[in-house]
């Protein structure tokens, strides 16, 4: 069973957010959500997602998937004069497969989490990044418990909105779960700090995945030769970091299913805790 | 550099550049090497066309090969376009047995595949286009390390069409009626100079470099 979570204090955001006199140091005490031990048992035993909003930030998810089940809510995003999201009901369904995949391996491991879909694509190549991060922006100002990037973007043009908008999710509460890149180049918005970054290890069970004592990287989960939900109703095999992402993100949302008070901070720290090299083979 | 310069020294360059057809015929190498070591049915490079926001077929090797280059589709339509736009290698077997997407590639390809894996070619930042590799044969489960092979292939993939990105830039300068087309053909005819006259252009041209030359 899991123990009764501290409930945030909303009082304590009234606080002058720069500074903290010695009497107000009492006024915002913080019980301890996280127990002596962490183990897989009290982050996510028992825990099926539920409560939880997942949203796929990818290419639109196919509704009423088997693989998916419904999605709750879809837009598509296009941006705006003042480059600001604007998002319409999306009816387009998924464009590729890639997102209804992601959307599949998220819902294998966390049946009852909601499945949100944000579409970025569709716009034409040119205009992708411009849409990535309007679509970001859209999903971080939605508040998202779990945001899946499956994507990435090597133009240094928008590391700056793009970590602007990592740094907004982090301290909102939202986790970003985002793709490594598996190619010698520099990409974003992985390598930021705030988000859980994920690469591929090639074993079949996607609760095994590891802790990197070599970051940027953060964490390798199950990505080769993944059984994933594909348009058209069916499934097919597939390979790559854009399904490491989604597992993770998964297991992101059964902790926070579990407990939902957990900052993106703290569920970073459980999953480090939990993994198979860390703390996990032993639960 | 402003674009002006960029042109002026694409223009230049190009009296030394290699004509566009080899690097066709590198692009070609590239796919016909990677269908080779992956033992595949067909390998193709997609170039990605700024102006038109479409991916082109620019070499082609296997199936196909005879009819595709040159065939445009919408950047960000299908697999190559989920790629080029995620910036993400993917790998995907058993598409066949979905009718939507077999349907889908084969109007592109010619043929139905049952596997196809991509990764994007991406250059200083740039996404330049697609690397696909289609029906690997299925003698294993995919490897991590072909991943890493897929990379790297993508890598010289890309780095041939940076070339021949920049040698169409150099010759839509050379071609072009701009003010610093007569540049890039004074160094084209230069290069082609040789012996005494060769030597008089030179000097000719030092010569005005020094009247050019800002006080």
């Amino acid at each position: 069973m899991a123990e009764p979570e501290p409930e945030p204090d909303d009082d304590l955001y009234e606080l002058p957010a720069w500074s903290l006199s010695r009497e107000a140091g009492d006024f915002i005490r913080i019980a301890n959500p996280l127990p002596e031990r962490v183990d897989r048992e009290w982050a996510l035993g028992g825990s099926t997602g539920k409560g939880v909003r997942v949203c796929i930030l990818d290419s639109g998810v196919e509704n009423g998937h088997p693989l998916v089940g419904p999605v709750t809510r879809a837009v598509a995003i296009s941006v705006g004069e003042n480059e600001e999201p604007v998002a319409t009901d999306d009816l387009e369904g998924d464009l590729c497969g890639h997102g209804t995949a992601c959307a599949s391996v998220v819902h294998a491991l966390a049946p009852e989490a909601e499945i949100h879909s944000v579409r970025v694509l569709g716009a034409g190549f040119s205009g992708s990044g411009r849409a990535l991060i309007a679509g970001l922006r859209w999903a971080v100002e939605e508040g998202y418990d779990v945001i899946n990037m499956s994507l990435s973007t090597t133009k240094p043009k928008f590391a700056e909105a793009l970590h602007e908008l990592a740094d907004q999710a982090y301290f909102n509460r939202t986790v970003v779960v985002a793709s490594a890149h598996n190619m010698p180049v520099e990409s974003l918005p992985w390598r930021f700090s705030s988000v859980i970054s994920v690469a591929s290890h090639d074993e079949d069970d996607p609760f095994v995945f590891y802790a990197n004592p070599e970051p940027p990287v953060e964490f390798f989960a199950r990505g080769v030769d993944v059984q994933i939900g594909w348009i058209g109703g069916g499934s097919i095999r597939a390979t790559g970091n854009s399904f490491a992402t989604p597992c993770i993100a998964g297991i992101a949302a059964l902790i926070l299913g579990k407990h939902p008070g957990l900052t993106p901070f703290q569920v970073k720290t459980v999953l480090y805790l939990i993994s198979t090299n860390v703390g996990g083979a032993d639960a | 550099m402003t674009d002006d310069a960029n042109g002026l020294y694409a223009a230049v360059a190009a009296g030394v550049l290699a004509a566009e057809e080899d690097f066709a015929d590198l692009l070609r190498s590239v796919v016909e090497v990677a269908r080779a070591i992956f033992g595949a049915r067909a390998s193709s490079i997609l170039l990605f066309d700024e102006e038109s926001d479409e991916l082109v077929f620019a070499a082609v090797a296997g199936d196909g090969e005879q009819t595709l280059v040159g065939r445009r589709m919408p950047s960000d339509t299908g697999i190559a376009g989920w790629v080029l736009s995620s910036m993400t290698p993917l790998v995907l077997e058993d598409v066949a047995s979905d009718p939507r997407f077999a349907r889908d590639v084969a109007e592109k390809t010619g043929f139905v595949p049952s596997g196809m894996m991509a990764a994007p070619l991406l250059a200083d930042e740039q996404a330049l286009g697609v690397l696909q590799v289609l029906d690997r044969p299925k003698r294993s489960r995919f490897s991590l390390q072909e991943m890493e092979l897929l990379g790297l292939f993508a890598n010289q993939a890309a780095i041939a069409l940076g070339l021949l990105n920049s040698t169409r830039r150099a010759r839509a300068a050379l071609d072009g009626a701009g003010d610093v087309a007569v540049v890039g053909r004074l160094a084209a005819s230069l290069t082609r100079l040789e012996g005494p006259r060769r030597a008089a252009g030179l000097a000719l041209l030092a010569q005005l470099e020094l009247l050019l030359r800002e006080r």
